[in-house]
């Protein structure tokens, strides 16, 4: 029989609000096994925990209870209260009497109710709890970044600069991300590329940090320390160790037609291309699929003119096979689809674009060579619309429902860039809030609105109309003059909602790392765990965990490294020890097991068992405890109920259940 | 017969074989039993007839124990058993040879008495008629009258593993296997439970379905171990008690060649092989067509998936 | 008090994977998106881990409904998990409407981390459901002693 000790947190009046504490200490006193019980303001403070070693030491406890908020933030801080004071940290269980009970319900009565059934399962559970021991698996002293942005490149060097190995997988041909196509960045206006460019070059220098461009992840087996991951490497049709990055190959390329990814298809691209020209490598790709000798197989003028013979046709896909310890996603992000907004003519108009084309049409190496122009006639503008929250804090299904945080202050940017350059240019912005917290961003807003006089109005745009003259005729509402508005513009400008960039579901599922229903990134806690993904050894760095600007994003890749160069530096992980186990003398033999295990940890062996004196050679089941990681898929698909899992053993569940059904 | 003796003796004599599996008759004669003969003089009791319908393929898990080679007796239908114990690894291939015998369809003692006939003592068969001697004068009765349920839903004449076929085989499927069940799931929730509840009552739990089942393998039975908290005798524990049928039959799914030998055993008459059908029946319709025992490899529609696999909610909700 | 105006207050047994719908029932409680307290939750690492015979057993001990919450298929913490659950309670559960047990007092659901409002939606459709069937009689008494 055990002796258990139940604790009763108040949380201050977090739980002691809804859940009369002191009477789950007088239900829990009458519970079999229970040999201790106190309640206490803060069970997770300092004292609290030194009143479990107390309890522990005064009355011999063998098992510890506390109801308090979700294991899932305070169950390591009670196992290693429980571990100081002498027992093993697996004895230890949580009801949940927050989260799952005290701040759900408002009645005091039937709160404690639940707080006692709850109590009662976990006490029931502890009954039948076992002293674990976690086994230990090795650390490969390497990281993966997936992703080549700001945020990957910032995470990769920190971590090469603690002294592991990095690699870099960016799907695109260079690595840059979308700050290689900002123009300028808020709140200080500095070049985009002044900033970025130096960090895309020490990380192809740094000697610890390997990039793969125009590579994919393609496949993620393994765990936390020891992730094994296969890198599609697709092929260039370029030999990276020959091409010079002259250049020449693109000029004489005769296919043209192809629109630039980099410029936002408003300009276009030869098939065999190199993204842009500060590219990190300056090797270009061929794009078999608008390439005419992959097309038609007559052409190879790019082999014929590239005087390094680096031009390879036959270059196969490649896949690369490397471990790693940790894996940080830093995936970005994309604008979305603006199919179904035909309010605003984003299909009809050329002169209608998104704030991200505009930063294109803005910079000196765009589509205009950085000239403000009208893309449908090549005007000067003299009349610049902005419409805000096109897509963002939108309920409806075409939209998003979150803020993409960084259009008030990149519009407030733009616009403040329109009037300094070109001071005859009216900016409008139409808003429903300017949300500029952060850093200098307030000021930065106030000035474009004080010093340029940008006109701010704030009320929505219904639709936006080309006219035959070439004008967009926009119709907004302004909410503080309560007045209907229509204004003739040259030129529309969205800031269009951010989303995850595409693929990154996919991403996730192979790390099996938690996705919302927007495609964010999910983190492990979202207040102290931001940079950590819930499953051990992933990380998050950038747009992929949720809307954020570069000097956010940057923070954030930091973070990520130190918590992966945090796990790097170990020898050796602790592991979990709440594995399958299968009990020989019960096991058939039958590998049904093995079927359902995704980790393969079960094997089987010829082994001689000792049933009650009958000696035999039986075929069972092992399990690797260093692979297993605890799911209990073999549990159930064992049909005599020799395999269990321990920590969460059928006895131990059942006794849940009967407390609960009781 | 003799051929099936013949062979026994010649195998056991050359020393390829050191036991066989086969049927001796019993105290009468419509009752025989499961048997292993190591000499001729044991086979002297050896028994083939139209009552061996009993399933030797589980006998085979202590078979594959013993020394040397044990020569065993299947009918078609046995073979998926045999099959599905050798993917589970219950039984060993290298220990048995398997002599597919003939059949014609098994018959069913407990149909012959619900015709009336009492006081047996001796039965032919003659083509499609049975001559069945009793105290009280001769009868006669058809054959398919009295055949098992699951001859009506018989699986074909093919063996689905030997290693020599003796006899011929005749394939006696005159029923749609799924009829009752389809019969069962459209009546009302009330109806259903009703039904149920009166058959599940019968239940004295003897275990007889469990010991005879060849899926019901296990070294030790969950409601024998005390790994859910289920190890309690005959009417302590309520949930044992309850949930027996249901448990049998979901840790069977999948694995379950439809055999009907629990059906034909219960001494109370249950229609068990009702639960068996119904998983068959479901994972037909929701995993695609899956008959356990047709090979040793394919793996079991319970532990694949698909990734558009039906929901739990439209599984129950359809049709 | 009569047995009749008595409130039927149905026991209702949540499992609940420790990764996704764990995660997203503390997303519910944290946001303050309220339930019926008939709802107990019994945290398993994977919605894999519920035994059939886990099922059973709450309905045997008297509870009135069970739900099993995992992670949305595709997204298992352990990859392929609730894929086997999906057929597992599949199967169950159509069994259990076959004898006659009334269909709704099973529920599969995948809720996600993120999702606390899914996760008080579905716990209140739930227990509105069980209410209206009522008490669980049948799973108790498929055998009547006569």
């Amino acid at each position: 029989m055990q002796r258990i000790g139940v604790f009763v947190c108040h949380c201050g009046s977090n739980i002691a609000a809804t859940v009369d504490v002191e009477k789950v200490v007088e239900y829990a006193k009458l519970e079999p096994g229970v040999v201790h019980a106190e309640d206490y303001q803060y069970m997770c403070s300092e004292a609290g925990q030194m009143k479990i070693a107390e309890a522990v030491k005064d009355k011999n406890l063998t098992g510890i209870v506390v109801c308090s908020c979700s294991p899932r933030m305070h169950e390591t801080t009670f196992r290693n209260a429980a571990k100081r004071a002498g027992i093993n940290p697996y004895m230890v269980e949580i009801a949940n009497i927050r989260e799952h009970c005290s701040w759900i319900h408002k009645d005091i009565e039937e709160g404690t109710e639940k707080a006692v059934i709850l109590a009662r399962a976990a006490i029931a559970k502890v009954n039948l709890n076992a002293p674990l021991e976690p086994g230990e698996s090795r650390v490969t002293k390497r990281a993966l970044v997936i992703g080549g942005g700001i945020a990957g490149i910032q995470t990769a060097l920190d971590i090469a600069d603690a002294g592991y190995e990095v690699d870099i997988v960016e799907k695109t041909p260079s690595i840059g991300g979308r700050m290689s196509q900002l123009d300028k960045t808020f709140p200080t206006l500095d070049c985009s590329a002044c900033i970025l460019t130096p960090k895309m070059v020490e990380a192809a220098a740094h000697e610890k940090v390997n990039i793969y461009t125009y590579s994919e992840v393609d496949k993620v087996s393994g765990f936390v320390g020891d992730f094994t991951v296969d890198i599609k490497k697709k092929a260039r049709s370029v030999d990276m160790d020959k091409c010079t990055g002259c250049g020449v190959c693109s000029e004489k390329c005769p296919m043209k037609k192809t629109p630039s990814e980099f410029n936002r298809g408003l300009e276009n691209r030869s098939a065999i291309y190199t993204p842009f020209a500060q590219a990190i490598p300056n090797v270009p790709v061929i794009d078999r699929e608008n390439c005419i000798m992959f097309k038609t197989g007559k052409c190879g003028v790019c082999s014929k003119v590239c005087q390094a013979g680096a031009i390879d046709y036959e270059q196969q896909d490649e896949i690369i096979t490397e471990n790693y310890g940790a894996i940080v996603v830093a995936t970005g992000f994309d604008t979305i689809k603006l199919d179904d907004f035909d309010e605003y003519a984003y299909n009809q108009s050329k002169d209608v674009i998104t704030s991200l084309e505009l930063e294109r049409v803005m910079n000196a190496a765009g589509p205009t060579k950085g000239h403000l122009e009208r893309l449908s006639d090549g005007k000067a503008p003299k009349e610049i619309v902005f419409i805000q929250c096109v897509g963002s804090r939108d309920v409806t299904c075409r939209g998003k429902e979150y803020c993409s945080k960084i259009c008030c202050m990149y519009t407030a940017k733009h616009a403040m860039l329109i009037r300094d350059k070109y001071p005859d240019v009216n900016v409008t912005v139409f808003y429903i809030d300017v949300r500029t917290p952060g850093k200098n961003f307030d000021e930065f807003y106030r000035r474009a609105v004080e010093e340029y006089q940008v006109n701010y109005i704030k009320g929505q745009v219904g639709k936006v109309m080309p006219q035959a003259d070439g004008k967009l005729l926009v119709q907004g509402v302004d909410l503080l003059d309560n007045r209907q508005i229509l204004k003739e513009a040259d030129m529309v400008v969205l800031a269009t909602a951010i989303e995850p960039e595409a693929g990154v579901r996919k991403i996730a599922t192979m790390l099996t790392a938690s996705i919302d229903t927007n495609d964010f990134l999910t983190e492990a806690h979202p207040k102290l765990r931001p940079v950590e993904s819930p499953t051990a050894g992933v990380f998050l760095s950038g747009v992929c965990q949720g809307p954020k600007d570069i000097p956010e994003t940057v923070a954030q890749a930091g973070a990520a490294a130190v918590k992966a160069i945090g796990l790097l530096a170990k020898d050796k992980l602790m592991t979990n020890p709440c594995t399958a186990k299968a009990d020989e003398l019960l096991c058939n033999g039958c590998s049904t097991c093995a079927n359902v295990c995704p980790y393969g940890a079960i094997t089987y062996e010829e082994k001689e068992i000792n049933d009650h004196g009958i000696r035999e050679n039986r075929r069972v089941a092992a399990v690797n405890t260093a692979l297993c990681q605890g799911c209990g898929a073999c549990t159930v698909t064992c049909p005599s109920g020799a395999m269990d899992l321990q920590g969460f053993s059928n006895r131990q569940i059942l006794a849940e259940v009967d407390a609960i059904c009781r | 017969m003799q051929e099936l003796i013949n062979k026994s003796k010649e195998l056991l004599a050359s020393g390829s074989i050191n036991r066989v599996l086969g049927w001796k008759a019993g105290d009468l004669s419509y009752n025989p039993e499961p048997a292993f003969f190591t000499s001729e003089e044991e086979l002297a009791d050896f028994i083939y007839d139209d009552f061996c319908a009993a399933n030797l393929s589980k006998f085979m898990i202590e078979a594959a124990k013993k020394e040397g080679k044990t020569l065993v007796f299947l009918k078609p239908c046995d073979t998926y058993s045999f099959n599905q114990l050798l993917k589970e690894h219950r039984v060993d291939r290298e220990k048995a040879y398997i002599v597919g015998v003939g059949c014609s369809g098994k018959l069913s003692t407990t149909k012959i008495k619900e015709q009336g006939v009492k006081g047996i003592t001796k039965i032919t068969t003659n083509g499609d008629t049975l001559e069945i001697a009793t105290l009280y004068g001769d009868k006669s009765l058809n054959r398919s009258d009295v055949l098992l349920e699951r001859c009506h839903v018989c699986k074909g004449k093919e063996h689905r593993i030997y290693d020599e076929l003796i006899g011929e085989s005749k394939e006696t499927s005159d029923r749609d296997k799924f009829k009752e069940v389809e019969m069962l799931e459209k009546m009302s929730p009330e109806e259903k439970f009703a039904f149920f509840q009166q058959e599940l009552s019968k239940c004295i739990r003897c275990n007889a379905c469990r010991n005879v089942c060849p899926a019901c393998s296990c070294r030790k039975c969950v409601f024998d171990s005390d790994k859910f908290d289920s190890a309690q005798k005959l009417n302590a524990n309520s949930f044992e008690e309850k949930m027996f049928h249901i448990i049998r039959a979901f840790h069977v799914a999948g694995r379950c060649t439809d055999c009907g030998e629990c059906s034909r055993v219960c001494p109370e008459g249950i229609p068990l092989h009702l639960f068996n059908r119904k998983f068959i029946k479901d994972i037909d319709e929701l995993y695609g067509e899956f008959r356990a025992g047709e090979d040793a490899e394919t793996v079991g529609p319970l532990t694949s998936f698909t990734f558009d696999d039906a929901e739990p909610q439209e599984a129950v909700e359809r049709g | 008090m009569s047995i009749e105006n008595k409130e039927f207050k149905p026991k209702i047994v949540a499992f609940c994977c420790n990764w996704c719908s764990y995660a997203g029932a503390d997303l519910a409680g944290s946001s303050r998106l309220a339930y019926p307290a008939d709802v107990k939750i019994i945290r398993v690492p994977c919605s894999c881990r519920v035994n059939p015979m886990f099922v059973l057993r709450a309905f045997e001990k008297g509870a009135d409904g069970v739900i099993l919450c995992g992670c949305h298929p595709g997204d298992c913490h352990y990859t392929t998990g609730n894929y086997y659950t999906r057929r597992r309670m599949s199967l169950l559960f159509s069994m259990l409407d076959f004898i006659g047990v009334e269909n709704g007092r099973t529920r599969v659901e995948w809720v996600s981390a993120a999702e606390g409002v899914k996760f008080s939606t579905t716990m209140n459709d739930f227990a509105k459901k069980i209410h209206s069937l009522g008490e669980n009689v049948r799973l108790g008494d498929i055998r009547c002693k006569n």
